[in-house]
C-alpha cells in the first residue's frame, strides 16, 4: 500500500506487514517478521506479548523513532516514514522505561512538555485533570522523587497534555502495584471517551480484557487479533482446574499425561487443556492411578489468560 | 520562541540544580589561574645551592655576596673539598654547586684570567640551563664592575630588552593558555555530556516525537553553557588583572569578542560528539582525547610549536586553542588590535561554522 492511500486525520492506525531487523549481516534478530493490523478511531487497543516479542520496536517504528525495513504503516492516516514531522506534532507516546527530567518537578515536567508542544497547561487542563490532579498535591516534589505509580501519572499526563489523536503507551503498567494499574486502566477507558485512539502494549495478559481489541504478538508476529470476548469464544477446548496438596510432582504428571495438550500452573491451581474426546473422568482416572488421593478436578470456562497460553503453545 | 526560552529555562534548571557540577564549572577557573600562579611555575627562585670557595679572597667574597644577596639564590653549605660535591648533590638538597680554585684573585690582578666552575643538577634540564645562567649573569656583573676602569681594547656589549614580559612573569604566558584549557572543558565537554544524557535517560526518545526542531534542541542545549563561560571568562579576566597582576594592554572588547568567538567554537565541537556517541563515558573520554591533550600540548601554552617536528605542527593548525591562545597573548600581553589578528579570527570562524553546520547535520532524528 502506498502513502497516498491513507487519509489524513481519520485518527487511526493501519500497520501493513511492518519488517524490523537489528544488527549486521551475519547476525541479523528479527524483531518484526511481517506485522499487520488495523485501529479505529477512538479504541482502545492492546498489544500483548511477553518480554522480546517485538513489543517496543514496532511502537517506536509507529512514533517515527525508527525506520522499518519492509512494509508500511500510517498514524492517523499519516505515513510513518514520509510524514514523521506531522505524526510528531499529533501524536503522544509514553516510552516503557520513565523518561521525564528526574531533576524537574512535577509542575515544571508538564509546564515543560506543554510548551515543546506549542500548548499550555491551561488550555488542555480538561484532559488530564481527571489523572493531573491526583499527583497535583505533590507539583512542587522532584519527579525522581516520586513513587512508580505517581511516575506513570505524570508521564502519562505529559503525553496527553497536547491532546494528540493517537496516544502510543508502551508498557505502561510494568513495575506498578495492582491498585495503581486498576486506577491507570480506568483512565484509559476515559480518555477513550474523549476520542482518542490509544495503542497500549503490556506483558500482563490479564489486561487483555480491558481493552476493545488486542493482538496476541510473539516472536514479531502476531498470532491472533479478535475482541477479548471473541478471543475467549474461539477457544473450544476443554480446560480443567487442577488441585492437589503435593502441587510440583501432580504439575510434572499432568505434562506427562497422554490426554493433555498443555499443562500450566494458574494462581493456586494447575490448568489442563484436554485433547479432543478426552473428558475430565479421564484425567482423573490418570490421577488416581498416579497415587493422588486428595486431588480437586472441576471443569472450568477458559480466561482470556488461558486462551493467549494455548495461542503461545500453538495448540489452536 | 516560546519553546526556545522555555528549553534554555530547563537547561539552567539542571545546571543549577546538580550543584557538585556547577561548582566544579564555576570553581574550576579559579584554582587553575591560582595553582598556575603560584605553585607551577617554571621561574627558580630561592634555590639551594652550595659554595666551595678554595681561595677565600676578597674577591670571591664579594662575588659570594652578590650571590647570596640576589633572590634566585641561597646558599645553604659551605663546602671544603672536591669530594664533598657529589655528597652534596646525593642529599638531593643542591641544585647547583659554585667552585672557586686556589688563588683566584692573584690569577685575576696578575693574568687578567680567572675561572669559576659551576656545576650544575641536571636532571631537569630546564631548571639546571636557568640556575647556571642566573650564576654566570651575577660573575659577568662582577666582572663589568672591576673591569669598568680600564678601557678594553674590544669590547662588544650585548643589551637586552624583554618587552611585553620585562619581568619574564610565567603568568602572562598561561593566562591565556588556561583561558583557553577552560573554555574548553566548560564547553565542548559539558555540552557533549548533557545532550547525550538525554538519549542515555530516554527523554530525547520523547523530545524527538515532538514538534521542536533539532536546531532548537542544540541551540538550547548550548545557551547556558555559553552564559556559564562569559562568567568564567570575566573571573579569570579579574584574578590575572587584580590577582596576579597580568596587564589587559589591548581593547576588552576584542578580548570578549574573541572568547566568545572561542566559546562557540567549543560548543559546535561538543555539539559533534553528542550527535555522534550514544553514552556520556564515551562522551567524555572523545572530548578529553579530541580536545583537551591537544589543547595541553599542540596550542603552545606549554611547549612552544616552533621546536615541534613538521608533523606536530601541520596538526597543530586545525587545534582551535592554538588560534585562539595565540589571538589572546596578541590582544592580551601585547595590546595589539583587530588588524593583528584578523587572520587568526578568520579561521576560528571557518572552523566554527564547519563544525556547527557537521554537527546539526549529524543529528540523529530518529533513534539508531
Amino acid at each position: 500500500m502506498k502513502a497516498g492511500n491513507y487519509i489524513p486525520g481519520n485518527g487511526g492506525v493501519t500497520v501493513n506487514n511492518i519488517v524490523k531487523k537489528y544488527g549486521a549481516k551475519k547476525e541479523t534478530i528479527q524483531a518484526l517478521r511481517g506485522v499487520s493490523f488495523e485501529v479505529n478511531r477512538g479504541e482502545l487497543f492492546g498489544i500483548i506479548g511477553p518480554d522480546g516479542a517485538g513489543k517496543t520496536s514496532l511502537f517506536r517504528i509507529l512514533t517515527t523513532l525508527l525506520l522499518p525495513d519492509g512494509g508500511s504503516a500510517a498514524v492517523d492516516g499519516l505515513d510513518v516514514v514520509k510524514d514523521f514531522k506531522e505524526i510528531r506534532k499529533r501524536v503522544g507516546y509514553m516510552p516503557g522505561r520513565f523518561s521525564l527530567y528526574q531533576d524537574l518537578t512535577v509542575a515544571e515536567n508538564l509546564e515543560f512538555f506543554a510548551t515543546i508542544f506549542n500548548t499550555s497547561i491551561e488550555e488542555n487542563y480538561e484532559l488530564v485533570k481527571d489523572i493531573y490532579s491526583q499527583i497535583e498535591p505533590f507539583k512542587d516534589r522532584r519527579a525522581g522523587k516520586l513513587s512508580g505509580g505517581m511516575k506513570q501519572k505524570l508521564a502519562l499526563s505529559c503525553a496527553l497534555i497536547h491532546r494528540p489523536s493517537v496516544l502510543f503507551l508502551d508498557e505502561p503498567t510494568t513495575g506498578v502495584d495492582a491498585v495503581s494499574r486498576k486506577e491507570f486502566w480506568d483512565m484509559l477507558g476515559r480518555l477513550k471517551m474523549q476520542g482518542i485512539t490509544i495503542l497500549v502494549s503490556t506483558p500482563y495478559m490479564d489486561e487483555a480484557s480491558l481493552c476493545d481489541r488486542v493482538a496476541l504478538i510473539q516472536n514479531g508476529e502476531i498470532l491472533a487479533i479478535n475482541t477479548p470476548q471473541g478471543v475467549i469464544d474461539s477457544f473450544d477446548k476443554t480446560l480443567l482446574a487442577v488441585k492437589s496438596r503435593r502441587m510440583l510432582p501432580l504439575l510434572e504428571d499432568l505434562k506427562a499425561f497422554e490426554g493433555a495438550e498443555d499443562a500450566y500452573p494458574f494462581g493456586e491451581y494447575h490448568h489442563v487443556v484436554l485433547r479432543p474426546g478426552i473428558t475430565d473422568t479421564h484425567a482423573m482416572s490418570y490421577l488416581s492411578q498416579k497415587g493422588y488421593e486428595d486431588v480437586q478436578v472441576q471443569l472450568i470456562t477458559p480466561n482470556i489468560e488461558d486462551c493467549f497460553m494455548a495461542r503461545m503453545a500453538k495448540i489452536y | 520562541m516560546k519553546q526556545f526560552i522555555s528549553f534554555i529555562k530547563k537547561e539552567f534548571y539542571h545546571i543549577l540544580r546538580d550543584k557538585r557540577t556547577m561548582f566544579i564549572l564555576l570553581g574550576m577557573p579559579v584554582v587553575q589561574i591560582i595553582i598556575f600562579g603560584f605553585a607551577l611555575t617554571n621561574e627558580v627562585k630561592n634555590a639551594r645551592i652550595a659554595i666551595l670557595d678554595q681561595s677565600n679572597d676578597a674577591a670571591t667574597h664579594s662575588i659570594r655576596a652578590e650571590i647570596e644577596a640576589s633572590r634566585y639564590f641561597e646558599i645553604k653549605k659551605y663546602l671544603h673539598s672536591y669530594k664533598e660535591i657529589e655528597k652534596a648533590f646525593q642529599s638531593g638538597q643542591i641544585s647547583l654547586v659554585v667552585v672557586f680554585p686556589q688563588r683566584f684573585e692573584q690569577d685575576l690582578l696578575h693574568f687578567n684570567k680567572a675561572q669559576v666552575q659551576l656545576i650544575a643538577d641536571a636532571s631537569d634540564p630546564n631548571v639546571a640551563t636557568t640556575l647556571t645562567n642566573y650564576a654566570s649573569a651575577i660573575i659577568n656583573d662582577y666582572q663589568n664592575r672591576i673591569t669598568n676602569n680600564r678601557k678594553l681594547p674590544y669590547t662588544i656589549n650585548t643589551e637586552m630588552r624583554m618587552l611585553y614580559n620585562p619581568q619574564l612573569k610565567g603568568a602572562y604566558s598561561f593566562v591565556p593558555g588556561v583561558m583557553a584549557m577552560v573554555l574548553m572543558l566548560v564547553c565542548t565537554m559539558m555540552t557533549a555530556i548533557t545532550i547525550v544524557r538525554e538519549k542515555e535517560t530516554g527523554t530525547m526518545e520523547i523530545m524527538l516525537v515532538s514538534p521542536i526542531k533539532p536546531l532548537k534542541i542544540v541551540v538550547a542545549k548550548a545557551v547556558p553553557y555559553l552564559l556559564l563561560s562569559i562568567i568564567n571568562i570575566t573571573s579569570i579576566l579579574l584574578l590575572s588583572v587584580f590577582v596576579l597582576d597580568v596587564p589587559i594592554r589591548g581593547n576588552l572588547a576584542l578580548l570578549v569578542f574573541e572568547s566568545i568567538l572561542f566559546t562557540l567554537t567549543c560548543l559546535a565541537f561538543g555539539l559533534l560528539i553528542s550527535s555522534s556517541t550514544a553514552s556520556q563515558q564515551i562522551a567524555m573520554f572523545i572530548s578529553l582525547v579530541g580536545m583537551f591533550l591537544p589543547t595541553v600540548m599542540l596550542s603552545g601554552f606549554m611547549f612552544p610549536i616552533e621546536n615541534m617536528p613538521v608533523p606536530l605542527r601541520v596538526v597543530s593548525n586545525i587545534v582551535p586553542a592554538k588560534w585562539f591562545y595565540y589571538i589572546i597573548k596578541e590582544v592580551m600581553i601585547k595590546g595589539l588590535g583587530f588588524a593583528a589578528v584578523w587572520k587568526e579570527t578568520l579561521v576560528l570562524v571557518g572552523m566554527l561554522a564547519f563544525l556547527l553546520a557537521l554537527s546539526i547535520k549529524k543529528f540523529k532524528i530518529r533513534l539508531a
